[in-house]
């Protein structure tokens, strides 16, 4: 058993208040019309960013789905910066630069899982030491990559850490529509690895099960599927109305749950947390996000960046195309017309 | 740019012998190169493709995976993300299928989305094409699928020579190559194969006969047929060209247009299905490069607009060397 420390702790809790506060500033800048669908992160908190501090950044990836990039700032404030360029639709969103070791979103449920098990399998192969996390939802382990990339990681024996963000609902469809299954846990014993569930709005918890499923994998013992059980707080994204699907009681309940809520108070009582501190995360989150959007909004794209980065080199269809593009192409049978 | 870059020897090899033995040179040259797909180790791959490098470069080189396409294919993205450079085996291009919303929706899509962050270095095999009897869903030609995914090219040798230089070739380059082997060609095909290095650049067309009246343009086993109906008509005094894509992803579209203004008639053949297929896109092309000077329309053999069939109907759907004539032909009374 694993304890985070009391700085991690705290550490874990300013993370995840900035996530909180910049999942709601995105969420008004969408109705705004600034920013594309916005997927917020309300109630995924804890899971998120406590498996990011579990983890060793220079040697682990981490592996998303996509509403995971404004809890991942662990691994660098490019995150954040990288993740508005996505917003606003820029390409380079998708480049997160070298050596950081974090993914692009992931918008093909559940085909992020076997790219895990591959960058697991390949460290083992150049003796690198460092695991692969991939994280998913309830709905995501339905899709057939899920099963097949848990059976492969399982016959490799792959370092990679499946995290089953369990938040009860794929869209407006709940969890027992997803599966018969008692756990989304429970599914690791036909991949022969460890199952191990766990309450998704306890960091500490969250933070102990990656810990530990991260030495059994760098102990050379292979993978472990985690379910963090959790709520989805929020709507699926911008484009959702929940109201029409979850039951007002149950997400009263889950409210009372609320993981940024529960660590605060936590921390609170410890002496380690006040309004002062709330506040000033919550301001210095706003200000970070605001910048963010400004640099990614003055970001150069050039005239024919459509075309860039497809192959390594414009195949004649390609040059063709972007001659074409850039209003500089006469074709043979226009030349005759 | 020359085809070889070797000492000047050459071998009487299959096209099978040709790919095994530029698989066992690229993974003795780059430690990176990894083997991974169903039946590839200790068995050597159905085919033999893959024989003798579980032996000479054991189970972390060459690995049998579980029945996966999916995870195959994108194993293959994280392979690539860290720094490896994975061939996989496919078993036959109809199981791409179950693997295709990770080929066509994820590796081909990798340096994109990314923006150039990871070199996908990534080459697919699988081998395809009729005329062997196979079971259901063994035979088709799906290339044509492939080759409207933007980000994949996509590689169909002819010759056993074709196949190593094309194949050591698609192992070196950085993007996603899928590469598309002919069943029929595996030990039907065979020919001096050079010794040692070998590398043919993809996206060059190979004249495969010299021809001034008709041009045949093809690809994979039916240049080989493309071939032997050149050969026959230039008995009657038929001079007939025959350009060999070997990759239609990328395509050479000035070889196209260069063999298509000489000639002024073409015919494009394939083994897929006719509606959508690869020879479509050939004759869009001629279109848009090289249209007036044409003499004739542009003829198309295909197969038919139904999936591929069982054995006893398969010689009726696979265009063969007579509908490859009658094509030629009806291309130069017309016009």
């Amino acid at each position: 058993m694993t304890i985070p420390s009391d700085t991690q702790l705290r550490e874990i809790l300013v993370d995840m208040v900035t996530a909180r506060t910049q999942s709601g500033r995105l969420w008004n800048l969408q109705r705004q019309g600034q920013v594309g669908t916005v997927a917020p992160i309300d109630g995924h908190e804890a899971t998120i960013v406590a498996a990011a501090h579990a983890l060793d950044t220079d040697h682990d990836w981490v592996v998303p789905q996509y509403r995971e990039p404004l809890a991942l700032r662990r691994y660098g404030p490019e995150i954040l910066e990288r993740f508005m360029l996505y917003c606003l639709g820029h390409p380079a969103g998708g480049h997160i630069p070298d050596p950081i070791r974090v993914l692009p979103n992931q918008i093909s449920l559940g085909t992020q899982i076997p790219h895990a098990v591959g960058i697991a399998w390949g460290m083992v192969l150049r003796s690198e030491p460092g695991i692969a996390l991939v994280f998913f939802g309830d709905g995501s382990s339905s899709e057939g990559d899920f099963y097949e990339a848990g059976n492969l990681a399982g016959v490799l024996n792959a370092p990679v850490v499946m995290v089953c963000v369990n938040n009860q609902w794929a869209i407006s469809t709940p969890v027992h529509l997803q599966t018969a299954a008692e756990s989304f846990a429970d599914k690791a014993a036909g991949f022969g690895i460890p199952g191990v569930k766990v309450d998704g709005n306890d960091a500490a918890a969250v933070y102990d099960a990656v810990d530990e499923a991260r030495k059994h994998a760098l102990a050379g013992k292979g993978p472990t599927l985690i379910e963090a059980v959790i709520y989805r707080l929020g709507a699926h994204t911008t484009a959702d109305d929940p109201t029409r699907y979850v039951p007002p009681e149950d997400l009263e309940a889950a409210r009372r749950d609320d993981p940024v809520l529960r660590l605060s108070s936590q921390l609170r009582s410890l002496g380690l947390w006040d309004d002062a501190a709330q506040q000033e995360t919550e301001a210095v989150a706003l200000e970070l996000l605001d910048r963010a959007v400004e640099e990614a909004r003055s970001a150069p794209l050039a005239a024919d960046a459509l075309l860039d980065h497809c192959l390594s080199a414009d195949t004649q269809r390609l040059a063709r195309q972007r001659s074409q593009l850039l209003g500089t192409h006469s074709t043979e049978a226009g030349d005759h017309a | 740019m020359p085809d070889t870059f070797n000492g000047g020897g050459v071998s009487d090899l299959t096209m099978l012998q040709a790919i095994n033995e530029v698989l066992h040179a690229e993974m003795a040259r780059d430690d990176r190169v990894v083997v991974l797909g169903e039946d590839v180790a200790r068995n050597g791959g159905v085919f033999r493709a893959t024989e003798g490098l579980y032996e000479k470069f054991g189970e972390q080189r060459v690995v049998d995976t579980p029945i996966s396409e999916a995870v195959i294919a994108g194993a293959t993205v994280g392979l690539a993300i860290a720094g490896l450079v994975p061939v996989a085996e496919i078993q036959f291009l109809g199981f791409s299928y179950q693997a295709m919303h990770q080929l066509a929706g994820q590796v081909a899509r990798l340096r994109y989305r990314t923006q150039g962050r990871y070199d996908p270095s990534i080459t697919i095999r699988a081998p395809f094409g009729g005329g062997v009897r196979t079971p259901e869903l063994h035979s088709d030609s799906l290339e044509a699928q492939f080759a409207n995914v933007a980000g994949l090219k996509v590689v169909m040798p002819a010759t056993a020579s074709d196949a190593k230089g094309l194949l050591a070739s698609s192992i070196r380059d950085p993007d996603p190559v899928l590469f598309l082997e002919p069943l029929r060609g595996y030990r039907g095909i065979r020919g001096d194969v050079p010794d040692g290095d070998h590398l043919v650049p993809l996206g060059v067309a190979r004249t495969a006969r010299d021809g001034d009246d008709v041009v045949i343009i093809t690809w994979s086993y039916q240049v080989e047929l493309a071939c032997r109906a050149a050969d026959s008509l230039r008995s009657e005094g038929l001079s007939v060209r025959v350009l060999d894509l070997r990759s239609i992803v990328p395509l050479d579209i000035e070889a196209v247009t260069e063999a298509v203004s000489h000639c002024g008639r073409a015919v494009v053949v394939q083994e897929s299905c006719e509606t959508g297929g690869f020879a479509s896109e050939v004759i869009a092309t001629i279109n848009d490069e090289c249209f007036w000077s044409l003499e004739a329309p542009v003829t198309r053999v295909s197969g038919y607009d139904v999936p591929y069939p069982v054995g006893m109907l398969e010689d009726l759907y696979v265009p063969d060397e007579a509908r490859i004539i009658a094509a030629v032909r009806r291309t130069l009374e017309s016009g």
